[in-house]
């Protein structure tokens, strides 16, 4: 068994809440950089040049691309010859949940109950989902996730017979509703097959895939490629002002599901769809 | 290509003021959002004063990350105006001249616009970094405890804005979408 320390684990959770919040990655600037050229409208394109600007300044001065950085989404596959020693490991991504807020001067926007609503004030707890896989290694992800994108996310119990127009109609429903709040030009993740909770979980996942990369199913790929043309057909554009960009791409995962089930779900990412990886 | 305004927000402003209009803002603003409004609200509902003159004032949706040492702000962009729609009619009528935020409003809330003459701008979501280079001062007004959440007054200068509904009822996520729309329904 390889031994990985609690407090290396919480070092690298605090850096990488900081670094995701920072930074854009490069996908998705390169992504808005080329749809700019393409932006029909003259204020969309206007807007997506205050995006890239916005993302180099915050790089630049070490601050927040977004006010809402987010409640801390954590993935993390845990290799099965992994041992977490001195300390446990749910504590440690809280802790350095706790320490990267609060260091990198990032917002709070965790409240402690859904109803009473009052702040924890250190950001905690995250939300994290625990995959276990071969090998020695721990493979940490951190994706602060804003609440405009996150409200306007969807999921639908499709019938079987709905077939592929009822998981289209879903989609560009969803995008559509969401109008301006979610902060386009979005990332569309979605999330098809297996059953409730999985199809969300995938759609999260999706989230995580560079803009620009297809999935590797053909017929998936092509799809996405479909249902990204639909989107950026709505007029939505950039900020909801109207434009050719409301998205910079559709990203979908599958997964088997039940002989009575069509699950779909649809995670949207605004134009800061941040995230952040270390390999332990 | 941009119009200068300052505050306070007059009436013979707002009636000059188009959807669709650039705007860089100067002067004083205040910052609210969910738990703000509903204190703000609640202390009018027991005939109480609210903490800052509402009459001609800009409340700006937001909730900032915390300063750096030597900062003024933090990254301070807008949030989502729809959920302080519940709050604004009461405001409005109290005076509240403009609204700053992102996403759509309701119709009561443009209603109440009209008859009023308010205007709600929006600024570009998501550019709390570019945004927090206008801001050259704040102050805590109120509701402290509530941390991002508490009222603020930013002292901005050419904060960029986008005049989005205007008093007439014009609105540019409406017009603007129509324009690009190429969609067919299925």
């Amino acid at each position: 068994m390889r031994e990985i320390k609690a407090s290396q684990i919480v070092e690298v959770v605090k850096k990488l809440c900081i670094e995701a919040n920072y930074n854009l990655p490069d996908d998705i600037l390169k992504g808005l950089k080329i749809r700019k050229k393409e932006e029909k409208s003259p204020l969309g394109q206007k807007i997506l040049e205050d995006i890239i600007l916005n993302a180099e300044i915050a790089m630049q001065e070490k601050m927040a691309i977004c006010q809402d950085t987010g409640m801390a989404v954590v993935f993390v596959d845990i290799g099965q010859e992994v041992r977490v020693v001195d300390g446990d490991l749910e504590e440690a991504i809280n802790e350095g949940v706790r320490l990267g807020y609060k260091e990198g001067y990032l917002r709070k926007s965790v409240v402690k109950s859904p109803i009473e609503r009052i702040n924890t004030n250190d950001n905690t707890p995250a939300v994290i989902h625990y995959r276990v896989c071969r090998g020695d290694r721990l493979i940490i992800t951190v994706m602060p996730k804003g609440a405009g994108s996150e409200n306007m996310s969807a999921l639908k119990m499709l019938k079987p017979s709905d077939g592929l127009e009822g998981v289209k109609r879903f989609v560009i429903e969803t995008v559509e509703k969401s109008g301006p709040n979610a902060c386009p030009p979005l990332i569309v993740g979605v999330g098809l097959g297996g059953d409730f909770e999985y199809a969300a979980y995938l759609a999260k996942k999706a989230l995580l895939r560079k803009v620009g990369e297809r999935h590797q199913d053909i017929l998936i790929a092509r799809l996405e490629e479909e249902l990204l043309n639909e989107i950026n057909s709505l007029g939505i554009g950039p900020m909801g002002l109207g434009g050719t960009t409301t998205a910079l791409g559709v990203h979908i995962e599958v997964y088997p599901t039940h002989i009575a089930s069509l699950p779909v779900a649809v995670n949207l990412g605004c134009h800061a769809t941040r995230h952040a990886t270390f390999v332990l | 290509m941009y119009r200068k305004l300052n505050t306070p927000l007059l009436d013979e402003v707002t009636v000059q003021l188009k959807a669709g209009d650039l705007i860089l803002l100067s002067g004083e603003i205040y910052t609210a959002r969910d738990e703000a409004h509903k204190r703000m609200v609640e202390a009018l509902d027991r005939g109480e004063m609210l903490p800052f003159e509402i009459k001609n004032s800009i409340i700006y949706y937001v909730g900032p990350c915390p300063p750096r040492p030597g900062q003024v702000v933090g990254s301070c962009g807008p949030t989502t105006s729809g959920r302080m729609d519940k709050y604004a009619p009461r405001l409005i009528e109290l005076g509240l001249k403009g609204m700053i935020g992102k996403g759509a409003r309701s119709e009561e809330v443009v209603e109440s616009m009209k008859k009023h003459k308010a205007v709600y701008f929006t600024a570009v979501g998501g550019a709390g970094a570019l945004l927090a280079q206008r801001v050259k001062k704040v102050e805590v007004v109120a509701y402290e405890d509530l941390g991002p959440e508490a009222i603020y007054k930013f002292t901005v200068e050419n904060f960029p804005l986008i005049v989005t509904i205007d008093i007439y009822g014009n609105n540019l996520y409406e017009i603007e979408r129509e324009k690009y729309k190429t969609h067919v329904k299925r």
